[in-house]
Formats: C-alpha cells, sequence, structure tokens
C-alpha cells in the first residue's frame, strides 16, 4: 500500500442554500477542491450521499455529478453509509490511491436537505425501519435514550450537554462556513424547544445544505501539486448493530471503540497523541460518549470534562475546533468530507482564529445512524 | 410500509415471535438466518416474554409526518424478562411519571396508519404494571 495524500479541499458554505441545488452545491466544492490541488485531471471520483433520494428524488448521484463536473468519463461512484458517507468515500478514495489503481481522486460528500422532503423520516432510514422507526422513534429520539442512559448510569448532567452546544457555537463563530455563527449560553439551550426529552432543539444538528470535497493523491508526487500535502495517517471503519436496543451496553458505541482501536495501531498511536479531534455531534450527547469511547476520556467522565474545560480550544483536546455539527451545519453526506477539511486547515496552519497551537495530529470521528457505522481518519502535517 | 412488507412482519408484531439458537440459546428478535453470537444457523421459534423493565426511554416532541398527530408520545428501549430488549412505545402514561426501571407488559395496539392507503397497522406497545 502507497501512502497517501491530502492536497487540496473545497467546500461550499453550509445552510439552507435556498438558491442552489445539489448539483449546484457539489460542483461548486469539487472545482474549487480541483483548484486547490492544482491537479490537471482527475482519475475518479466518489460521493458521498446519505439520501438524495429521499431528499430530492435523485439517485445515482456519482453520474450525475461527473458529468456537471464536466468529468465525463471519469469513473464516478456515490458512497452511502448514513450519516458517515463523506468518511465512507473519503475512505474509498484513500484505498484507490493507496493500492495504486489511481492516482488523483476526488472524494466528496454531498446532501441538499431543504427541498422540500420529510426531513425527520429521511433520516430515520438510517435506523431498523421494521423494528424501531416502526414504532415511532426518531433520530433526536435514539440520542435522546442515550442520553436519559448515561445520565441515570454515570450521572452525567443536563447543564454537560448544553456546555457542548455552547462550545460548539463559539467555536463556529469563528468559522466562515459555519451555518450558525453566534454565541449561545447554557440558559438558551436549556430554554429552548424540547425536541426529545432529554434533547432539546440545541442539542441538535442542524438540517442543512452543503458540499464537500479533497484531492488525494500519492505521497510522493504530492510535492508536485501544493506546498502543503497532509499526510493520511491511518483510516479505519467499524460497524456495530443497526438498532440500538440489541447492544449490551446503551452508553457505549462499540463501532467507535473498534474503529478507534484499528486507527490508533495502523497509526502507531495513543489517544494522548492526538493533538484535536472532529467529532460527530449530531446531538451533544454523542460529542460525550465519542469522547469516552475514542479513550480521551474514562467512560462516563465526557460530561464531567466538557464542564472543566478539556475539549475546549485551550483544553487538553480541543474537540470540534470548526463548530462541528451542531454549529457548523451538518449536510449529512459532506459532514465527514468537511471534518477532514478541518484537519487538513488546522494542520497546515491555515483556520485563522480557530486554529490550535501546535497542531500535528488530528482525529475525525464519523458515525451513521445511532452508531451502526463509525469511520475514523487520523492525518498528520508534514 | 407496504402492505407485503407489514403482512410479512405480523408473527413479531402479533405474537412476539423470536428464533432461539439452537447452538447457544441466544433469543433473536427478530429471527434472523444466522446467529450474530455464534453463527450458528438453526433455530427453534419462541414467544418473548410479555413482561419487563424500562432500561430508557425519551418523549418524542417532533415526530415524522405519519406520526405527528400522536406527539407527544413516550418510546422507550424495555428488556423483556427472558432477557431480549426491544423497541415500544410506552402507552397510556403520564409522561411525567416515567423513570428508568419501571416494569411495563406488553399490550396489542394500533401503531400507525399506512401512509397513502391508510390501513391500520397493529403491533405491540408497553403499558406500566
Amino acid at each position: 500500500m502507497r501512502e497517501v495524500a491530502v492536497i487540496g479541499t473545497g467546500m461550499t458554505n453550509f445552510g439552507e442554500l435556498w438558491g442552489k441545488s445539489i448539483k449546484d452545491i457539489f460542483v461548486e466544492a469539487a472545482l474549487e477542491a480541483i483548484e486547490s490541488a492544482g491537479v490537471d485531471h482527475i482519475d475518479s471520483i466518489y460521493v458521498g450521499a446519505m439520501s438524495s433520494g429521499l431528499f430530492v428524488g435523485q439517485e445515482h448521484l456519482g453520474a450525475v455529478m461527473a458529468d456537471y463536473l464536466g468529468q465525463n468519463p471519469v469513473p464516478a461512484t456515490r458512497v452511502e453509509s448514513a450519516c458517515a458517507s463523506g468518511g465512507a468515500s473519503f475512505r474509498a478514495a484513500y484505498h484507490e490511491v493507496a493500492s495504486g489503481a489511481s492516482d488523483i481522486v476526488l472524494a466528496g460528500g454531498v446532501e441538499k436537505m431543504t427541498d422540500g422532503a420529510d426531513v425527520t423520516e429521511a433520516l430515520a432510514t438510517a435506523a431498523d425501519q421494521d423494528y424501531e422507526v416502526y414504532q415511532g422513534i426518531t433520530f433526536p429520539g435514539l440520542y435522546a435514550m442515550i442520553a436519559n442512559a448515561h445520565m441515570h448510569e454515570f450521572g452525567t448532567k443536563r447543564e454537560n450537554l448544553a456546555q457542548v452546544s455552547v462550545k460548539n457555537h463559539k467555536n463556529g463563530s469563528n468559522n466562515p462556513n459555519a451555518q450558525f455563527k453566534s454565541i449561545i449560553t447554557v440558559d438558551q439551550v436549556l430554554n429552548s424547544t424540547l425536541v426529545a426529552d432529554p434533547l432539546r432543539l440545541l442539542d441538535c444538528s442542524p438540517v442543512s445544505d452543503g458540499g464537500a470535497a479533497v484531492i488525494l493523491c500519492p505521497m510522493d508526487i504530492a510535492k508536485k501539486f501544493t506546498g502543503t500535502p497532509v499526510r493520511i495517517k491511518a483510516t479505519s471503519q467499524a460497524s456495530g448493530t443497526i438498532a440500538l436496543h440489541s447492544r449490551d451496553s446503551l452508553t457505549t458505541l462499540d463501532s467507535v471503540k473498534t474503529a478507534a482501536e484499528k486507527a490508533y495501531k495502523m497509526a502507531g498511536l495513543k489517544p494522548a497523541d492526538i493533538n484535536f479531534a472532529e467529532v460527530h455531534d449530531c446531538f451533544t450527547i454523542a460529542e460525550i460518549v465519542v469522547s469516552e469511547d475514542l479513550g480521551f476520556f474514562e467512560k462516563g467522565k465526557g460530561g464531567a470534562a466538557v464542564e472543566e474545560g478539556k475539549t475546549a480550544m485551550d483544553g487538553l483536546i480541543p474537540i470540534n475546533t470548526s463548530g462541528g455539527l451542531k454549529s457548523k451545519g451538518h449536510p449529512v453526506g459532506a459532514t465527514g468530507i468537511a471534518q477532514i477539511i478541518e484537519l487538513y486547515e488546522q494542520l497546515t496552519g491555515q483556520a485563522g482564529k480557530r486554529q490550535v497551537k501546535n497542531a500535528k495530529i488530528g482525529l475525525a470521528q464519523n458515525m451513521g445512524g445511532s452508531g451502526a457505522s463509525c469511520v475514523i481518519n487520523i492525518l498528520e502535517a508534514i | 410500509m407496504i402492505s407485503p412488507r407489514y403482512h410479512r412482519e405480523k408473527p413479531q408484531r402479533y405474537r412476539l415471535e423470536a428464533g432461539k439458537c439452537n447452538s447457544c440459546e441466544h433469543i433473536s428478535f427478530p429471527p434472523r438466518l444466522v446467529c450474530p453470537k455464534c453463527k450458528s444457523k438453526e433455530f427453534e421459534t419462541v414467544n418473548l416474554s410479555d413482561e419487563g423493565t424500562i432500561k430508557t426511554f425519551t418523549i418524542i416532541r417532533v415526530a415524522s409526518d405519519i406520526f405527528a398527530l400522536q406527539t407527544p408520545f413516550a418510546v422507550g428501549i424495555v428488556e423483556l424478562n427472558d432477557g431480549v430488549r426491544l423497541t415500544t412505545q410506552i402507552a397510556d402514561v403520564d409522561l411525567d411519571q416515567l423513570k428508568i426501571g419501571l416494569k411495563v407488559k406488553m399490550v396489542f395496539r394500533k401503531i400507525q396508519d399506512e401512509g397513502k392507503s391508510g390501513l391500520h397497522c397493529y403491533g405491540y406497545k408497553s403499558v406500566l404494571i
């Protein structure tokens, strides 16, 4: 397997992009990535998207995007792993380059969620339709059940959930691409509308449109295209049961633990070696549970870690410096790629007011469903 | 939830039928072709216990369109007395009373109406004992 680098990135603003179609959004991000990488062609395209069929009635996104990107006859494939579709797209591109099959590959992700679909219903298709969704459960509801179990088992406080959201909004206020650049308070979170008890509106990532793309190439030719390639140190993926109720523990995400162990092993690193992380905070409780399952904190201590500022910009391990899904926005298929872009900007010193000092190694954790899929990528500055 | 799919699931939804692995005795609900614990393909059909305990729950305030008229309603993960867990609505309950650890029994109820045809779809819910 060859060493692989990320050499270019592009993303749209995340938000309610009423004037842009799913094609416009993906192509805008992809063109920016191609231009920033300085490549004269691409060999292959991956498009991460969770549910374009339900959101805009369009499948076959690989072909659609290759055409509108002016890249026919380059092979193009849609990759779907629910909310981890972006991360899975990145992994597919990594393997195509690492194997030697292609040299220059575009890994992208996109979602267009504001064109009128029943978003709650579409997102719920990432759970077990017959034995979870049939009963009326929603995605906020699944994470709310994790939250109640975590609070019951470990004494995690309702305020701890709010503190995740407050922190991520603060980080996102410094991200020009973020959907919400507003600073919020714990009281605002605690007084926002209940969605699925105990989760409130400001515990939930928003409904968003957006696209993101990166260009990968073999490390040994990366210097030809840009002065600041970033090394892909590890990539891993794991699956867990599709239904939350099938798991031995309701407060541990086994797929995250397994993917993390694999990624650390591949990278030859341990959790303490990670300088900063982008994690899948689709709901505030998810960031707390994931920060434990990635090994940053002991099981049950994730809530206290947020309260003590350990995950803040100046903390022990800054988490979601981009603003996370909560503040940056969560156009589902684009999220995993946008996480990679935050790692790239941090590791190349381009993160502006969000810059983490001495950022050498970053980890991105992208998750599908209630944790039935998890993709982890570790990137390293050169 | 198109009709063939609904009818296919009736043994589970109406009678809580599950598959007990002949090799390791793990109970799969719904039944599966392969045991997730030991990979055996031999099962015995069993009926699940109809009583259990709430392991966690939530109250759905914002639902998909098909459940919108039912909000707010409670959904929980219940561990039945035979150790099998499932996701189920918790019906006929004062929502403020709900807490982890309460005992419930499974009951037969209407769950939803099929979208375009309006077919009534039934199944299990739980109520406090």
